[in-house]
């Protein structure tokens, strides 16, 4: 193995679980601030850190939501319902070593599953042309946005508003103007780093700097953490459901972790001797939401690699660290360059097996670090932001746009609208620009979109998932609507 | 009566204080660049309508207007929630960091990276309220790492400062390229 990859492996997985083991921080922060610096560097030792920053700072977030109820990362929320009741009943330390199996098998199990996968994906994705990308782009976006439901209207205003910042500046093909208003700086356009660094890092930056200040103090563990391994024998099946579950909707894009987790955890109520227990510290529950969100990262990476085309914020990211060096994702990755993608697969391996011995050893470390206070927290996020943005083009403008994108981030987080929409808005309106221009070439009438059969199946999946949604969405009304009358009626029932 | 009954059920969904000026402020920017679709897009002679470089500005900025009309509308007929000024009175405190941030900016390639981050790290944490000794050493020695970890070893392009000029030559040149 080179060097310079496994100091890569070390600083991802052991800077990952610190990052995400700091309430506040989140991979997407980290991942945001050190994506320039990253540019510098070969293209597998790159990843390899960022992509240890996404897989292990999941591993971490559990340990706050474990031990003082505050997620580390946001997918850890799940993790506070049945890890934080262990911990006053005096199982902080079960509690742990078995949030820890459960993520090692979810993180272990998800890159399995894409090893396996690789030959078929190898196989499919040269018959994906512009036509077939254009359509998984769309049906992406479309996810994106039906995914958050409760906020639809706020996911496609944000989406709409991330396909539009994209189109902005000196268009490439016929260099028409679009939205530069006669201002220089606006004919470059925004670039997706400067967007993401703001709506990220300077707005979790602001957030705490302008909340009060907090200083969790978390209780030290006693005792081994290696008997988790021995008790997640015993619930195997949840664990495998569950890690099953985060492959299926890490592939999807748009769809991610938390949908993995309700399913998971849906999943592992329902078949549990002991649903009364959930929320009140079942290691089923637990052990559900773990090996979910930690099956995601390697799963994301299906239709990055495949297609190009990410599922998510983080991917999204990874995917400029790609381009920088040359380094295509899509279907011709998988003939050209097989020997990047199986060095990038050890790669994850490697991390998840770092990343639990860290853990398995130094979580009393961990609790230390936790303790910084948070406006503290913010100042250091604000001076790190500075690299990441000004390194790019040491412009005092990019900074400029980036703090507006921090504010409107903070705003977003205030109010719990959802930040995604605007980045994957952003790439994902690249690529389907770019591949709805290439493929009208050949293309005539309508029908000619999907005259091939994965075209066609494509298309099928959009007009599914939307009928779909529109059938859940009229399902929920008319059962309001009952659950209203039956009040009603009892009310009236009361009144006589 | 039923309708509106109805309406509400239909759109009514989760909010947080401040929830209604947002959606204001985003339909207004939305009209706003509606209204400038014609004057800031152009359209090609002899391009397909779905090649054509309007298409997808045009296409965002409809999306934008028809989502952010009915997230307005879904908070206008959600229930009241109290505490909407304060909320944005905490959005724009905001503002003072940000300008700590932009001061910071403007600094570096006058001073140097070095010095001002140090001096943004400490000053920072003395305007949070932060009086310790060890806590304003750690922000410095914080501010050190930073510079030592991307300007130095991870040659992380930041330009020299200004003031660099006036050290000594041998110095100088040290100064510029790892600090």
């Amino acid at each position: 193995m080179r060097w310079d990859v496994a100091v890569a492996l070390l600083v991802g997985s052991v800077g990952g679980v610190i990052i995400g083991a700091i309430p506040g921080v989140g991979a997407a922060v980290a991942i945001a601030i050190l994506l320039p610096a990253t540019f510098s560097l070969d293209p597998i030792v790159g990843l390899t850190v960022l992509l240890g920053i996404y897989g292990s700072s999941m591993y971490g977030g559990a340990l706050p939501a474990i031990l003082i109820n505050t997620p580390g990362t946001a997918v850890n929320a799940l993790t506070t319902y049945d890890g934080y009741p262990m911990t006053k009943r005096g199982e902080a330390r079960r509690a742990l070593a078995l949030a820890y199996s459960a993520s090692f098998w979810g993180g272990v199990f998800g890159i399995l599953c894409l090893i396996f996968l690789s030959p078929i994906l190898a196989l499919i994705a040269p018959h994906f042309g512009s036509r077939e990308i254009f359509l998984a782009a769309l049906l992406g976006i479309i996810l994106v946005v039906l995914a958050h439901r409760g906020q639809v209207f706020a996911a496609g205003m944000l989406a709409a508003l991330g396909i539009l910042l994209h189109t902005v500046g000196l268009e490439p093909v016929k260099y028409t103007r679009r939205f530069t208003f006669d201002q220089t700086w606006l004919t470059g356009g925004f670039d997706l780093i400067v967007v993401v660094l703001g709506l990220f890092a300077l707005s979790q930056a602001f957030l705490l700097l302008v909340d009060k200040d907090n200083t969790p103090k978390p209780q030290p563990i006693d005792g081994s953490l290696f008997d988790g391994l021995k008790e997640l024998w015993l619930y195997k099946r949840v664990a495998t459901v569950a890690g099953s579950f985060g492959v299926l909707m890490g592939m999807i894009p748009g769809v991610g972790e938390f949908t993995a987790q309700f399913l998971s955890y849906t999943y592992a109520r329902k078949t549990s001797k002991t649903p009364e227990l959930f929320g009140e510290g079942a290691p089923e529950g637990l052990i559900a939401s773990e090996s979910a969100n930690n099956a995601v990262p390697a799963a994301a990476m299906i239709p990055l690699l495949a297609l190009g085309i990410p599922g998510e914020a983080l991917t999204a990211m990874m995917l400029s660290v790609f381009y920088v060096h040359n380094v295509i994702p899509g279907p011709q990755l998988f003939q050209n360059q097989l020997d990047f993608v199986y060095a990038l697969y050890i790669a994850m391996l490697l991390l998840n097996i770092m990343v639990m011995i860290f853990l398995l050893s130094s979580t009393n470390l961990l609790t230390k670090i936790v303790q910084v206070p948070t406006r503290f927290l913010g100042m250091v996020i604000l001076t790190l932001s500075f690299v990441g943005v000004y390194s790019l083009r040491n412009s005092i403008v990019d900074c400029a746009i980036a703090s507006a994108f921090g504010v409107l981030g903070l705003i977003l987080k205030r109010l719990n609208l959802p930040i995604v929409p605007i980045i994957l808005g952003m790439v994902l309106g690249g690529i389907m620009e770019v591949k709805l221009r290439s493929s009208m070439i050949r293309v005539k009438s309508p029908i000619d979109f999907v005259d091939r059969p994965i075209a066609a199946f494509l298309a099928l999946m959009i007009v599914l998932v939307i009928v779909m949604h529109i059938r859940t969405l009229i399902k929920e009304h008319r059962a309001r609507l009952t659950e209203s009358e039956k009040d009603n009626n009892l009310h009236d029932t009361q009144q006589r | 009566m039923i309708k509106a009954k109805t309406l509400q059920d239909l759109f009514k969904r989760y909010r947080r204080p401040g929830d209604l000026v947002f959606s204001v402020v985003f339909l207004v920017f939305s009209l706003i660049l509606a209204s400038n679709l014609s004057a800031q897009t152009s359209w090609a002679s002899g391009t397909k309508f779905l090649a054509q470089p309007a298409f997808w500005p045009y296409a965002a900025v409809i999306l934008m207007v028809v989502f952010s009309s009915l997230h307005l509308i879904s908070s206008l007929v959600s229930p009241v929630i109290k505490g909407r000024w304060a909320e944005v009175g905490f959005w724009l405190k905001s503002i003072e960091y940000v300008t700590w941030f932009m001061a910071y900016v403007a600094c570096v390639p006058i001073i140097g990276y070095l010095p001002s981050t140090i001096i943004f790290t400490v000053l920072l944490s003395l305007r949070l309220g932060y009086r310790s000794k060890k806590t304003l050493l750690s922000a410095a020695i914080f501010g050190v790492c930073v510079v030592v970890l991307f300007k130095t070893l991870l040659h992380v392009k930041v330009p020299g400062g200004q003031i660099y000029e006036y050290l000594p030559t041998a110095f100088r040149s040290f100064m510029l390229t790892y600090f």
